[in-house]
């Protein structure tokens, strides 16, 4: 048979749901911003890979000379990006939600064949938990990913009077290159983060918007028995 | 029977989701409302005036962190590069350096200075990092006086007779430096904590050499503690005012204080 159960908190729900747009804007405010020296590449010694980014990119994106624009976006929406995020992880911490979330000793093992299962390498489905290893892994490092993007984000935006922060980061070029990886990062983990949620399905995705999710149990003989019909309210908490 | 409890399980779902999708289109909305009012409200600067507000926000709570014992790394003489010229705003073709004085305004007696007058101050030396706005960041080698000894040696007076006490009282001064080139096309303005700060010089030396007249000869200012668009070059005038002196990138878009 088939039951609600509660899956996210409402204050999870909304964290999330208000980091989504600010993340797209703090992307696309630095990408604004990095237009103006975008020097970082992918590829050995001479030879480039991939330029970040091809001039057709910028243009087709109407991204050149705001880096004005770009600058006063991010020094806006950062407060919203660290305050969000700050909560997040104060809620989590208090409310033990954090369990779920922080891997242990089997996540690293259990990641790998929601790896290979999700690839169709394998046919071992993962149990059915909250979040698997896998998840674990990513919304734990995408965590502190945030954390790294302000901590370059300040070794960037005030580096003398953060000196110390900005030294230990390895100074102030490396500080940049490090908060634009990260941000490269991001990138990486939306597009995985929807193609996971797409393939997951509906009833997964509403339940990052109602906090309830539809699940099939595992049949209890009592239920079985004539005149057991209890309202559906009774069975949902 | 279970087919029942299914049901019920679908309707209580069905009525949640209508209830939360609600929600996140309501929210949605509003945000979506929020950003359209905050990218067309009237510009100040060459921006809608909230984000013009929010840099002044940002400028309120830098200024109160800011400390003055708080130096930029400093890096060994050879690391020193050439810099590239970036922008000539104010720097038109036709100048003569020899002609050049350095005007000071305050609130007493406007003064005339030379570049001998400038270089009667302490030498100092340092070998810093200069970061432009667009990203990237060079170090250099420069040599000048510190504009807190020239303020302390020349500034105009207080304007009710008492000389100023740069050290314990840097308001004396005003709140303010303005500095222009001579023909006013380039203009900055700069906090006092920051126009004292020890690393905030007056050049007339890059990288052991006479400052070039593409570099900002005779005289340019240096700062660690703002992006590289306040390091005006060729400075013709130095205002000591309480007036927030214009800035010319602020007029256009930038933070006013852009400071490290």
């Amino acid at each position: 048979m088939r039951t609600l159960e509660k899956k996210h908190p409402l204050a999870i729900r909304w964290f999330h749901w208000v980091n989504f747009p600010v993340l797209l804007l703090m992307l696309w405010s630095g990408l604004l911003i990095y237009w103006a020296n975008a020097v970082y590449r992918l590829g050995l010694g001479g030879s480039t890979l991939f330029q970040f980014f091809p001039e057709a990119f910028f243009e087709a994106l109407g991204i050149p000379y705001r880096l004005a624009e770009g600058m006063s976006l991010h020094f806006f929406f950062m407060w919203f990006f660290a305050i969000n995020g700050l909560l997040y992880v104060v809620y989590t911490l208090l409310s033990g939600e954090w369990r779920y979330l922080v891997p242990n000793r089997h996540s690293f093992r259990e990641a790998i064949q929601v790896a290979l299962h999700d690839l169709g390498v394998s046919h071992v489905e993962p149990a059915p938990r909250k979040y698997n290893g896998a998840q674990q892994i990513a919304y734990t490092t995408v965590i502190l990913m945030g954390s790294g993007s302000l901590l370059t984000g300040i070794a960037i935006y005030k580096p003398v009077q953060f000196a110390w922060l900005t030294q230990l980061l390895g100074g102030y070029e490396w500080a940049r290159w490090e908060h634009f990886w990260l941000a490269v990062g991001y990138v990486l983990f939306l597009v995985v983060h929807v193609v996971q949620v797409a393939r997951t399905g509906w009833n997964n995705f509403r339940g990052m918007v109602t906090g309830y999710e539809i699940v099939t149990v595992g049949i209890d003989p009592r239920l079985e028995l004539p005149n057991s019909d209890a309202p559906a309210e009774g069975t949902t908490s | 029977m279970s087919t029942n409890r299914d049901l019920d399980v679908e309707r209580e779902m069905h009525r949640k989701s209508r209830r939360s999708f609600l929600m996140l289109g309501i929210s949605a909305t509003a945000g979506f409302a929020g950003w359209t009012w905050l990218t067309t409200r009237p510009e100040v600067g060459g921006l809608p005036y909230p984000l013009r507000r929010a840099l002044e926000l940002n400028e309120k709570l830098a200024e109160r962190y800011f400390k003055e014992a708080r130096l930029a790394p400093t890096f060994p003489r050879e690391m020193a590069r050439e810099p590239r010229v970036n922008g000539a705003e104010g720097l038109p073709s036709a100048f003569d350096p020899l002609a050049w004085r350095l005007h000071v305004l305050g609130r007493g007696e406007p003064r005339q200075l030379t570049l001998e007058d400038i270089k009667r101050l302490p030498r100092v030396e340092m070998t810093t990092e200069l970061k432009c706005i667009e990203g990237w960041s060079v170090i250099v080698n420069w040599a000048g006086s510190r504009l807190s000894d020239f303020a302390a040696e020349y500034h105009s007076g207080t304007g009710d007779g008492t000389p100023p006490d740069v050290r314990h009282r840097p308001r004396d001064l005003g709140r303010y430096v303005g500095l222009e080139t001579p023909d006013g096309g380039y203009y900055v303005a700069m906090d006092m904590p920051s126009a004292l700060h020890p690393q905030t010089l007056l050049c007339y030396e890059m990288n052991g050499e006479p400052l070039s007249i593409e570099h900002g000869a005779p005289l340019r200012l240096i700062t660690t503690v703002k992006y590289g668009i306040k390091s005006i070059k060729r400075i013709g005038r130095i205002t000591f005012t309480d007036e927030r002196p214009p800035d010319f990138w602020a007029e256009r878009g930038y933070d006013w204080y852009a400071g490290h």
